[in-house]
């Protein structure tokens, strides 16, 4: 590892220990948000791990923090909180695996859609389950509170920045790079395009699972209707874009202005909110269309050029 | 500008920043959230937000709340959670800690009572819910203790309904054949869950039975099979959609049953707004004592202050959970939520739908199960506890 890298690490480290103590603010406020924005941290930089380097949309999210929620609500009763987790994550990333064997093969445009109807075929998939075998509620009663769930969300955020680091500097990786930029020339050169674009789909989807199985004892009755929510999906999406998939850290910094934006419009404008929510989202489109990352090289490439003048 | 206008405009922003400052301190917050977009915010519209302004409007017209022999005003900070649980939670912190609210009223349905349970406790505030129906209330309120049920348990709900259909079987009045439906999602499933083996259990002969995806747009070939098997009566666990399009496939069909029964909003005003004489006899979840002076009076205040009527179902019970924190705040003469709280435990309420006693669970044990149209009102024709319940009438067509 580089000099620069050790660096890096330290100042993820560093960050990394400034929020955990955020709790310690016992501001039951600060602290709802601050899930909030771990959360989303979580599902748009796992998001943008396999979307990023690919261009592939995906809009699973919501089917796959879903199945989390619902492995977590269906096990409490009878298996450990913490086995739960990685069961989760491993049926997320079997599904996953599956999907993405399906329809990974078939370019961008039909993965979209497959994606889209995932949340709803999953969704539908769990009614008819329970409607078969006459289900009666599912509650998820413990002793986590907001507090425990943050810092979970939180370490499961280092877990996701360590393997997307990981696998940045790895061959996977590089295969990514080349397969986003023109996947013909990456088949040509012998790269198993399908197994690369699988490999990641896998990952993002078991992340999505696990962070449905934390939420969980937050909601206590799990609804399909919260649990597959549609909505889901799409606020990653544009989380992701308004950060920038370029670069590692980009999501995470999309994710804290949006949050708090979206904050402030629905308790300042109660009848306005999704009137004002699309309005932000064209400005966002339309004034940083790379996201903050592209602002962010575009400046460091004006201040380049201008010293390389003088 | 003028350096005097501007002195005057300086002084006017003074004085009134200055009696706004006053004025808010005098006030008594009260924070509100539920749904105003999202999947429920129709059902909020017409249970959970009407009232809260009826309410509000009342007691500042009274002069405010009586508060240690001091009238304060009430002042209301609303949310809209966009049917969201982890909106509701938030929501409920923002209020507590933003908007330092005095009372924070439960917010609308099951899921989000629920899911702002641990909040409610942790912060302190009593949560009267009036639309949570559940069967875990044992469990709920052993593990938060602020946490108040007046609807009811969902198994009461069901197992009700199909007692009525068997009184009116053992009196005579109807056959032994019945259809039952249900919508696929959460609280449609439960309530059949527990309904099947119920109309097993008391010898009923199960003629069709089928369940349809929530948000199902043509339920006419439902109500053919249904009427193919020809039952004598039908029963569907049903959402406000279906309920209505269920309702209308029936009269398209001339489902020639005598019991009729659609569960969620059978009980809303815009159930007999929409079908007339022909809701006449259709049996649903919740109901009233229509007759009772109290809720009368309540009825045309509701509808005289809101412009609409309320439904016959949960609209009474948010109302009277705004009676029950009323009484307390009134009567301990504090805002302290924990003095407030046990007054709620300890002691029994006069509301619009009657005393109201929490049992040691919480609970509220006394409650409507299932009401019928007739005469274009929804009167409560089964209880756990209630006066004023009439006799069931048979279901004679759909003119």
């Amino acid at each position: 590892m580089k000099r620069a890298d050790w660096q890096n690490l330290g100042w993820g480290a560093a960050l990394l220990v400034v929020a955990a103590l955020l709790p310690l603010t016992g501001d039951g406020y600060l602290i709802s948000l601050g899930v909030s924005i771990a959360m989303y941290t979580v599902l748009a930089t796992s998001w943008a791990l396999f979307s990023g380097p690919t261009h592939y949309i995906s809009l699973a999210t919501a089917a796959f923090f879903g199945i989390g929620t619902y492995v977590m609500g269906s096990g409490i009763e009878y298996i450990n909180y913490w086995l739960l987790l990685p069961i989760a994550g491993l049926i997320g990333g079997v599904i996953a695996a599956l999907v993405g064997l399906a329809t990974l093969r078939l370019s961008g445009v039909y993965f979209v859609i497959f994606t889209l109807g995932l949340a709803e075929m999953t969704r539908q998939a769990v009614t008819w389950y329970q409607n078969q075998t006459g289900h009666k509620g599912t509650y998820v009663l413990t002793e986590l509170t907001d507090p425990h769930i943050y810092w979970q969300l939180l370490a499961l955020a280092a877990l996701v920045f360590l393997l997307g680091w990981a696998i940045g500097r790895s061959k996977l990786g590089f295969a990514l790079r080349i397969i986003g930029d023109d996947e013909d020339v990456a088949r040509h050169v012998g790269i198993n395009t399908a197994l690369s674009k699988v490999a990641l789909f896998v990952v993002s989807g078991a992340t999505a699972a696990i962070v449905g199985a934390m939420i969980a004892p937050r909601y206590i009755y799990i609804e399909p209707a919260t649990a597959f929510t549609p909505m889901l999906s799409f606020q990653v999406v544009i989380m992701a874009l308004l950060g920038g998939t370029g670069r590692l850290w980009g999501p995470l910094v999309g994710v804290i202005p949006f949050t708090l934006l979206w904050e402030a419009i629905s308790s300042s404008f109660l009848n306005q909110t999704t009137l004002l929510l699309g309005l932000s989202f064209l400005a966002i489109v339309y004034l940083l269309p790379g996201g903050f990352v592209g602002l962010y090289d575009r400046l460091r490439g004006r201040a380049k050029k201008r010293s390389a003048m003088a | 500008m003028k350096r005097r206008t501007f002195f005057k405009v300086t002084t006017t922003l003074a004085a009134t920043l200055v009696a706004g400052a006053a004025f808010a301190q005098d006030n008594i917050i009260v924070g509100a959230v539920a749904p105003k977009t999202g999947p429920l915010a129709g059902g909020a519209a017409v249970t959970h937000w009407p009232n809260i302004q009826l309410w509000v409007e009342e007691v500042n017209e009274r002069g405010g709340l009586n508060v240690g022999g001091e009238q304060r005003m009430l002042e209301v900070i609303e949310y809209d959670d966009q049917t969201n649980p982890a909106e509701t939670i938030k929501a409920v912190q923002r209020l507590a800690q933003q908007d330092n609210a005095d009372i924070i009223l439960a917010p609308y349905s099951t899921g989000l009572n629920i899911a702002a349970a641990p909040i409610f406790d942790r912060l302190g505030f009593p949560q009267i819910t009036s639309s949570a129906a559940t069967d875990q209330i044992g469990d709920l309120s052993g593990q938060f203790n602020d946490m108040f049920f007046l609807l009811g348990r969902s198994t009461d709900l069901a197992e009700d309904a199909v007692e009525v259909l068997t009184d009116l079987r053992e009196a005579g009045e109807i056959g032994n054949r019945v259809a039952m439906v249900n919508v696929a999602d959460a609280f449609g499933i439960e309530l059949m869950a527990v309904a099947k083996p119920a109309v097993e259990a008391a010898g009923f002969e199960l003629v069709y039975e089928t369940s349809y995806p929530l948000g199902t747009q043509d339920l006419s070939p439902i109500m053919k099979a249904v009427k193919g098997a020809d039952p004598d009566a039908f029963v569907a666990w049903s959402y406000p959609p279906d309920t209505f399009g269920l309702t209308e496939q029936a009269m398209i069909e001339e489902l020639d049953v005598k019991a009729f029964y659609t569960a969620v909003a059978t009980a809303f005003p815009a159930f007999a707004g929409r079908f007339g004489a022909a809701a006449e006899g259709v049996m649903g979840i919740g109901g009233v004592n229509t007759a009772s002076p109290e809720f009368m009076d309540y009825a045309a205040r509701h509808e005289a202050a809101t412009g609409a009527k309320p439904d016959y179902w949960a609209s009474g019970m948010m109302y009277a959970s705004l009676q029950i924190l009323e009484e307390a705040i009134e009567t301990t003469g504090t805002l302290d939520m924990a003095e407030v709280t046990q007054f709620i435990k300890d002691n029994a309420f006069e509301t619009v739908m009657g005393t109201i006693d929490f049992d040691e669970q919480n609970s509220n044990t006394a409650y409507w199960t299932v009401g019928q149209w007739q005469g274009g009102e929804f009167k409560g024709i089964k209880e756990t506890g209630r006066d004023g319940a009439v006799e069931p009438i048979l279901k004679s067509g759909w003119e």
